[in-house]
């Protein structure tokens, strides 16, 4: 049976693996003795190469950025921005979507067998920083024979990876945009993320990361974790909005189940995630978050800490992001042209609060795209 | 006086107040038309700031670095002496605090450019003294109830401003609606000036 897909879709795309068995080094001092990465590509590198714009995930995301599997009725995670004549055009750029060490849709990570005793990695497998990630990404863009990005893209924590990706190969970037991102959390953001883990490791179920050998998962404390998060990546508006008191019954039960209409949304939110996602990523992937901080080598000195970059930078922001407030980014713009470097910022009008980015807001893809055909002018 | 084709004529003198290779800071950029030919002719680094949604993706097309940016906010997020030259043109007048604005532009840059359109304009005096009405012009096209303009000035009013905040004035013209310049403009600025461009710095010692 054949799928219908929408004409500005990329379509039908399939997942690529690499495995690598040169060791990695780490942030952490520790090494990655072989890992495997998967990634998509949508459109076509050119012949000189100068096409490619890596696009990096945040905590939940993965490599599947555009396009449908077979069978699937639910597209890529930035489905929205990306595709023949969309935002980011395929018809002019060769995207990649990577799959980040750690994650838990097929890049080596925790639920993957170690082959030091063959038993899933669980709480052995290291910490990995976007540091880490970069160099990671650096290692798959040789394998694919880019050696310059025309472009480092992501939202959120995706964003830092563009971020660290401009300091540490100044080189083989020509644009980094960071999309409602921040050069280091603050502790209210790292407070969040450590009641996240809290609620995971406090689950009965996760038997101190090794839950795989129990043939179980802490599912309530991944679904309270991200229930917790799902709030602070919506704007109070557009929750007030979305849900406001309704109570489906219209009564008061005077119990403690489900009443009101945002209860039930954010327990579906919670159920549905922890039945795809992994704890042991959920962890690393906020620990990765709370770690980044490019300034931390610099005596925090955020402008130091990009003095080495060389690429052009574009910084968007959203009005209702209070996970990632406006002033995160401004204090980027901030370290950006203070170096003297190109730096555009434009902060975007939006009542969807962190999750804006994913979003189909006029304003931004206007701004986006208007930027990536600079992108595409300077790279061909 | 450069003549620059298809550009508002204020930034001809503008342009020709700014010296090659250095670096400018633009309040209120609008689509980045003044520094896009200052950055294509002079070679100067720059970065506009704007406030207007419509205005970003214009200025990017351009290839302007653009920072949008609430200026009633102030500059804060900018440190002292990091500009040549920092430009305000037919913004003053629809700032919330001009003088502070003006004292931040000499922080921030070692000299300032202004223009604005002169309310001391013979015309605007006639509507008010003759007509009794707030005046509306070619250069004040908007009605009392319904414009951004919220801080109109005279040159002389400028002018009081400047000694006021330890401005040293260092070139003024005061210009037509045509952006031309002749002599009886010359001996009287205040009355026949439409639009009045100062470039300016901070008193030697202040």
């Amino acid at each position: 049976m054949s799928q219908d897909f929408p004409a500005d879709s990329v379509g039908l795309v399939a997942p690529n693996t690499l495995h690598w068995d040169q060791p990695l080094p780490l942030s952490s001092g520790g090494v990655l003795p072989a890992y495997d990465l998967v990634y998509e590509t949508y459109g076509r590198l050119n012949a000189r190469k100068t096409n490619a714009v890596l696009v990096c995930h945040a905590l939940s995301g993965s490599h599947h950025v555009a396009g449908y599997y077979p069978g699937d009725t639910k597209p890529g995670w930035w489905e929205n921005i990306i595709g023949p004549g969309k935002t980011i055009d395929t018809n002019k750029f060769y995207v990649v979507g990577c799959n980040n060490l750690g994650s838990c849709f097929g890049a080596t990570g925790p639920a993957s067998i170690n082959p030091a005793n063959g038993k899933p990695y669980g709480p052995d497998f290291p910490i990995i920083t976007v540091r880490d990630w970069v160099e990671s990404q650096a290692r798959l863009a040789d394998a694919l024979g880019i050696q310059k990005w025309a472009a480092v893209m992501g939202g959120s924590l995706g964003g830092m990876q563009a971020l660290q990706w401009a300091i540490d190969y100044p080189e083989r970037i020509a644009h980094a945009i960071a999309i409602a991102a921040a050069s280091k959390l603050t502790a209210q953001n790292i407070a969040f993320n450590e009641i996240a883990r809290q609620a995971i490791r406090s689950d009965p179920d996760f038997h101190n990361g090794r839950f795989y050998d129990y043939n179980t998962e802490p599912r309530q404390g991944l679904r309270l974790a991200r229930m917790l998060g799902h709030i602070t990546y919506l704007s109070h508006d557009l929750m007030h909005e979305k849900f406001g008191r309704e109570r489906p019954e219209g009564k008061f039960n005077f119990d403690y189940e489900v009443e009101f209409q945002v209860e039930s949304y954010l327990r579906h939110q919670g159920d549905s995630f922890a039945g795809k996602f992994d704890a042991n990523t959920y962890l690393l992937m906020t620990k990765a978050l709370d770690y980044f901080d490019p300034a931390d080598e610099t005596g925090g000195d955020l402008s130091a800490a990009f003095k080495p970059a060389q690429a052009d930078f574009l910084i968007l922001s959203f009005t209702s992001d209070w996970r990632f407030a406006p002033a995160r980014s401004r204090e980027i713009v901030k370290a950006l042209h203070d170096n003297d470097f190109n730096v555009s910022y434009a902060e975007i009008k939006a009542q969807y609060g962190h999750d804006a980015f994913l979003m189909k807001i006029p304003q931004y893809l206007e701004v986006l795209g208007t930027y990536m055909q600079r992108v595409a002018e300077g790279g061909t | 006086m450069t003549q620059i084709n298809g550009m508002r004529p204020d930034f001809a003198i503008i342009a020709d107040w700014i010296k090659p290779k250095s670096r400018v800071l633009d309040l209120g950029c609008g689509d980045g038309t003044l520094l896009n030919y200052l950055t294509r002719e002079k070679g100067v680094n720059g970065y506009g700031l704007e406030i207007e949604d419509k205005y970003i993706p214009l200025c990017i097309s351009k290839g302007v670095n653009i920072i949008q940016t609430d200026l009633d906010a102030g500059l804060s997020e900018f440190d002292a002496d990091s500009f040549d030259y920092v430009v305000l043109s037919l913004t003053l007048q629809s700032v919330k605090y001009p003088d502070r604005l003006l004292s931040e532009m000499l922080r921030v840059g070692t000299e300032g450019i202004v223009t604005f359109p002169n309310f001391g304009h013979w015309q605007t005096r006639f509507q008010l003294a003759f007509l009794g009405k707030m005046p509306v012009s070619r250069t004040l096209p908007y009605a009392w109830y319904n414009k951004p303009n919220i801080h109109l000035c005279t040159l002389k009013d400028f002018e009081i401003l400047c000694r006021r905040l330890n401005i040293d004035i260092l070139e003024r013209h005061a210009v037509d609606h045509a952006h031309k310049t002749s002599l009886p403009l010359r001996l009287l600025p205040n009355l026949l000036g439409e639009i009045a461009l100062y470039r300016f710095r901070r008193k030697a010692g202040s």
